[in-house]
């Protein structure tokens, strides 16, 4: 039981997929613009997480090695569709926001990574609560920079206008904002991590 | 045995010494650039002045903080700090609000020189890399100029650049100015980029007491005055070269900027070149980009290269083989 509590927990905060091992760098700092889009975003990459590692879990062992990573992407592709669709038939307005970065999921290096390297290996069981993890860490390392780009950069919270009388810094929406955001948040996550050793 | 030791002192080379440290240099740089700032409070207004104490002092308390968060030793009194704030705050036009200065200098001080290392090892101008962050984050204030020795009321009017690339006017004299306007600083600009003559005295101050040297400015000014004199207008010649020169910030930005020690390249030939590439894409920018002047950003583009530039032209060791393709073989 404990083991699977750790496989849940280990990507929201030890191997957490942005701030730690820097995976899906691209859609965390190109959709991150807003609150909204990176929690919606977080959802669809969850989403598909969970139910590509619990799939590739179950056929792990009659895919032959050979021809694995086309089998993954064909896994994950179609859930991808799946999310495309869904998305733009019940929230039409933020898939327009996400655009491209919908069905560029499918080559997200997160949800790769952890077919290769954790659900093809393991149970579906742990597989299911490694992507659930994973998929929580990303959505909340993307809220975290979201969160920070959209006060800033337009001065509201979730489209609430929260600074009021201060012209906001539009840099902070725009791709050298994101950049610095994230670099900045790793860095403290690193010397926050530095101290904890000492 | 005993005498010729105490005969004998040896000592490590380089065995002549001047006295010249790195907060001398940086105070000399300070006072040379003073004159033209004293200009620029006299053009624009008090609100000038306050402006540049704001991003001094920002810049100070900054470098502190950090320094001491850092565990360092506080080296204020160097006056890198404070020259960076100096600068910054020339980059600037008067009617910026001071709080979005004090932004500006302390993103150039904690992100552009203390992230990277502190003096010595920032790759970007802290001071250009704080205008380049102020003029991409509030593009409304950073833009809006006043006209000259009006004040404490300000009038609104567009650089002479901005008029250029907007076409809204052809020559020099259809914007309402002459050429001693512009040489003594009696237009719309930054605060410190305006008074040229001043700036020029400063210079030389500076080439007298060869703290910088002439190749990065003459090759900057030169290529960006050529390709304007080519390229500049409708056909070879017909764009005024004068005007290219004097107009914006090319000679705070080519005896100033581009020639800080820390983001500038080495040796001589590789200070010819980083020069070219400066006047090359303010050229650029100034004929194909979205802003009407680009020294700030052709700074900080080529400040990116030195690096490289320093590695291809070191210069060859007494005794070692030359090397007939340097990209070839990395240096051991």
């Amino acid at each position: 039981m404990k083991e699977l509590l750790k496989e849940f927990t280990k990507g929201i905060s030890r191997e957490n997929p942005v701030f730690i091992i820097a995976l899906g760098l691209c859609p965390a700092l190109a959709v991150s613009i807003s609150l909204e889009n990176a929690m919606g975003m977080g959802a669809a990459v969850t989403f598909v997480l969970v139910f590509s590692n619990c799939l590739i879990s179950a056929i792990r062992n009659i895919v032959p090695s050979r021809i694995r990573i086309p089998c993954f992407i064909v896994v994950i592709a179609s859930f991808v569709t799946i999310v495309e669709l869904l998305m733009a038939g019940f929230w039409p307005q933020l898939a327009k926001q996400l655009g491209i970065f919908v069905p560029l999921i499918v080559v997200n290096c997160i949800i790769m990574g952890r077919a290769e390297s954790f659900a093809s290996k393991n149970n579906i069981l742990p597989s299911v609560l490694d992507g659930l993890g994973m998929g929580l860490g990303f959505t909340l390392a993307l809220s975290a920079i979201g969160v920070i780009r959209e006060l800033l950069g337009s001065g509201r919270i979730l489209a609430h206008m929260v600074l009021k009388g201060c012209p906001p810094a539009t840099i902070m929406i725009l791709p050298p904002g994101a950049l610095l955001t994230l670099g900045i948040l790793i860095g403290l996550i690193n010397l926050i991590k530095s101290k904890r050793k000492e | 045995m005993n005498k010729i030791d105490n005969k004998l002192l040896l000592s490590v080379s380089p065995h002549i010494h001047k006295k010249e440290t790195t907060s001398k240099i940086m105070w000399a740089v300070f006072l040379s650039l003073l004159p033209s700032g004293m200009a620029g409070v006299f053009i624009f207004g008090p609100r000038a002045f306050w402006l540049i104490i704001a991003c001094i002092v920002t810049a100070v308390v900054a470098e502190i903080i950090i320094l001491l968060l850092r565990h360092q030793k506080l080296t204020i009194a160097d006056g890198s700090a404070a020259l960076t704030g100096l600068l910054l705050a020339y980059n600037l036009p008067s009617t910026l609000p001071i709080w979005m200065a004090c932004v500006g200098s302390f993103f150039a001080i904690a992100v552009a020189k203390q992230a990277f290392g502190g003096l010595g090892r920032n790759i970007f101008n802290p001071a250009l890399a704080g205008r380049a962050f102020l003029l991409i984050a509030w593009p409304r204030y950073m833009v809006t100029f006043t006209k000259p020795f009006i004040y404490p009321d300000s009038v609104t009017c567009a650089t002479p650049l901005y008029l250029l690339k907007e076409g809204k006017a052809e020559s020099i004299f259809q914007m309402g100015f002459n050429y001693l306007d512009m040489f003594l600083g009696n237009r719309p600009g930054c605060i410190g980029e305006v008074c040229i003559a001043l700036l020029l005295l400063g210079a030389l101050f500076l080439l007298w007491r060869r703290i910088i040297s002439w190749h990065i400015p003459i090759s900057f000014i030169f290529t960006l005055a050529l390709l304007t004199w080519l390229w500049g207008g409708e056909s070879i010649g017909e764009a005024d070269v004068l005007f290219s020169v004097l107009a914006g910030g090319v000679i705070l930005g080519a005896f100033f900027m581009a020639t800080d020690y820390v983001t500038s390249p080495l040796t001589r030939i590789a200070q010819l070149i980083f020069g070219f590439g400066c006047g090359l894409i303010t050229f650029v920018i100034r004929k194909w980009g979205g802003y009407p002047e680009g020294v700030s950003f052709a700074i900080l583009m080529m400040n990116a290269t030195v690096p490289l530039l320093d590695r291809f032209f070191s210069p060859r060791i007494y005794g070692h083989i030359r090397r007939s393709n340097f990209l070839a073989k990395s240096p051991q």
